[in-house]
């Protein structure tokens, strides 16, 4: 067997590698289970297939993806612009603080309760952009790795969010539970359907990701971030901003983690929790990674990875097997879409192949 | 503040750092050869939880270091071998790693969370470990702490006074022309990368073995980010690095320190501590234009081909 490098890039591959990042880390995954004496197959089942068996199933699915879709959309758009935002995770938790604390102050209220989750939301993105724009100062005036702020803001902020339903947020009648007081049922936000818990944030979630389709192929500022992402060289050369395109890319992405983090306490969970985030601004990074940092791919691996949370969810239940196998699922199918991305470059060539190829 | 009690917070204070030492001595080794991995916290906790698991059914903790090793070789291997081989992007593989690391150690620790081991026992050295005050905290530590400090020392030799350390430069600096002057590139980077792989095990190991010691799931709390940025606020100087993981290890531990001292402040904001330490160092460290980021190796997380 030969490696041989393309002449030109595989636009198959492009669209193949992450079909087989996705087979082989299915592989690998029931190969560590039958080693680990779980019975690969019932798992595997229990894992991808049996948490979407019926609507509910599906229901829940589009619940995960909410978070994981706005988180991505916004990390997508620092990406492009080659600004490695891997806060989004603290940005959500920051939305989660904001969108609480107003929806928490509205809870007594007799009525308003839509202006109330209006500003709530609002809150959400305010937090989140804010949060994120630490990351852009630090980088702008400082020039601070934005690498390392933003994954210092995210211990941040969840020392914060600890601090937080420990004290001034905690629920006086909660029996001493580190969570707030439940928010009233007309404070959280509507549902699609009366039997199912998706609500219309999925809606949000995926205009988000028709907006980022809109602004980076049909408007002048997603070329500038193209153009900024490329070379940073050229797009000051033809006179963009760049420190304007790094605000805005932070300012964008932490907004939108933050109505994801606020669209959790107004939709699923219903109060401030220590766990908010099952880890939702960090799988969406390996999301962009796996949906080619494409709205399109981006929504599909966005289903495929709320799939991996709701899987993981499903095996505690049925196996007792911890959560955390869910992370291990999605670090093992970024390091197999990294590698499979090399078929992208480069041919195998075998060598019986080659011989016939050079014979005829 | 009676002396007794200086005595044993500078005890814990050292102790503290020492994770911070093995992981950022491993990342300062890596980079210098132009590797960039992200994966600290993986390779951390994966040693964590592997010297854990070794130590607790052998029942021997050095056993245990060997295995976290071993874990940390293999990480380093598989970084190397996506990133040297596969030419994947460094900052993506070591988050992957990073995501991988904390399921996985999740994972097979399950089952050791809440159980305990006798940790690696503190060595007496004669007459030395009885001086007032700094006697304990000096003298009276583990075997990997010494190890720990005796691995800064041989960094400094290898960096900063070795033909080795000339060669690791060269590859870091620009691997082009170290290809072409006849330097083993790849093998180099492979070799460093491995290198940190077991120093980041062994960090994590530290926590498992000999500072709580037990298994809790993400347990290294942000100590392999923190080991990146350190290496970045030393400006990549082994003397500096040792300085440097000693005040963040002091700093993650200003809980203990404020109740030692009798000052009441929320646990929760005192733990954000190293973090903010860390952003403020590198605000101050950006105004010191002679310093740090200048002497970031140029080819730092740039792949290399000789193909090409």
């Amino acid at each position: 067997m030969k490696l041989e490098k393309r002449a030109e890039p595989s636009a198959l591959m492009v669209y193949l590698s992450p079909v087989l990042a996705l087979l082989a880390t299915l592989l690998t995954g029931a190969a560590i289970f039958a080693i680990l004496g779980q019975p690969p197959a019932s798992v595997m089942t229990a894992f991808f297939i049996d948490p979407i068996r019926d609507f509910y199933g599906l229901s829940e699915l589009l619940l995960k993806a909410t978070p994981l879709l706005l988180c991505a959309v916004g990390l997508s758009l620092c990406f492009r612009a080659r600004v490695w935002n891997i806060g989004a995770e603290g940005q959500f938790i920051l939305g989660t603080l904001g969108g609480g604390v107003v929806a928490l102050a509205c809870n007594d209220m007799e009525s308003g309760f839509g202006w109330a989750l209006l500003v709530a939301s609002l809150a959400g993105m305010a937090a989140g952009m804010a949060w994120a724009a630490i990351v852009a100062l630090l980088k702008d005036r400082f020039d601070c790795s934005e690498i390392l702020t933003s994954i210092m803001l995210n211990y941040i902020a969840l020392q914060l969010l600890l601090w937080a339903v420990h004290g001034p947020l905690k629920d006086p009648a909660g029996f001493n539970f580190p969570e707030s007081a439940l928010l009233v049922e007309d404070l959280l936000l509507p549902t699609l359907h009366p039997d199912y818990r998706v609500h219309m944030g999925l809606l949000v979630a995926l205009g988000a990701a028709a907006g980022l389709w809109l602004l980076i192929s049909r408007s002048l500022l997603g070329f500038q971030v193209r153009v900024f992402g490329e070379s940073s060289a050229a797009a000051e050369y033809a006179g963009f901003s760049a420190r304007a395109i790094l605000w805005f890319v932070l300012a964008a992405c932490g907004a939108l983690a933050g109505l994801a983090g606020a669209f959790e306490v107004l939709g699923p969970v219903g109060q401030v929790t220590p766990n908010l985030s099952a880890g939702y601004g960090f799988s969406a990074i390996i999301v962009v990674f796996l949906g080619r940092n494409h709205p399109v791919g981006i929504v599909l691996a966005g289903l495929l990875f709320a799939l991996t949370f709701i899987g993981g969810e499903n095996l505690q239940i049925e196996f007792g097997l911890p959560r955390s196998i869910t992370q291990m699922f999605q670090g093992m199918l970024l390091f197999y879409l990294l590698a499979a991305d090399f078929l992208i470059n480069y041919r195998i060539r075998l060598p019986g192949f080659a011989a016939r190829e050079a014979r005829a | 503040m009676d002396a007794d009690l200086i005595a044993t917070l500078l005890f814990s204070t050292l102790r503290a750092g020492i994770p911070l030492l093995f992981c950022s001595l491993g990342v300062l080794l890596a980079e210098r050869s132009g590797m960039l991995n992200l994966g600290q916290e993986g390779m951390m906790l994966m040693g964590a939880v592997v010297g854990f698991i070794v130590a607790s059914n052998s029942g021997s903790p050095g056993l245990g270091v060997l295995a976290a090793a071993l874990t940390g070789l293999a990480f380093g291997a598989l970084f190397s071998l996506l990133t040297l081989k596969l030419q994947t992007n460094q900052v993506a593989t070591g988050l992957a790693m990073t995501i991988f690391g904390t399921g996985l150690s999740a994972f097979v620790g399950e089952n050791y969370v809440g159980t305990s081991i006798d940790g690696i026992a503190p060595l007496h050295i004669p007459l030395l470990s009885n001086l007032p005050v700094v006697g304990q905290a000096l003298f009276a530590q583990d075997w990997l702490l010494y190890l720990a400090w005796a691995l800064a020392l041989g960094s400094y030799w290898l960096l900063h006074r070795s033909r080795w350390g000339l060669m690791i430069s060269a590859v870091g600096e620009n691997p082009a022309v170290a290809h072409r002057l006849g330097l083993p590139v790849l093998r180099i980077r492979a070799l460093m990368a491995c290198i940190g792989g077991v120093m980041a095990a062994l960090g994590g190991a530290y926590l498992s073995l000999v500072y709580t010691p037990l298994w809790t799931e993400g347990m290294t709390a942000g100590r392999g980010w923190i080991a990146l940025a350190l290496v970045v606020l030393a400006g990549w100087r082994t003397g500096l690095v040792l300085v440097a993981a000693h005040v963040f290890g002091m700093a993650g531990i200003l809980n203990l320190l404020m109740q030692g001292g009798g000052i009441p402040v929320s646990a929760n904001l005192l733990a954000m501590a190293p973090y903010l330490l860390c952003i403020v160092a590198l605000v101050l460290l950006s105004r010191q234009r002679d310093f740090g980021r200048y002497q970031s190796p140029p080819g730092l997380g740039q792949n290399f081909s000789p193909d090409n």
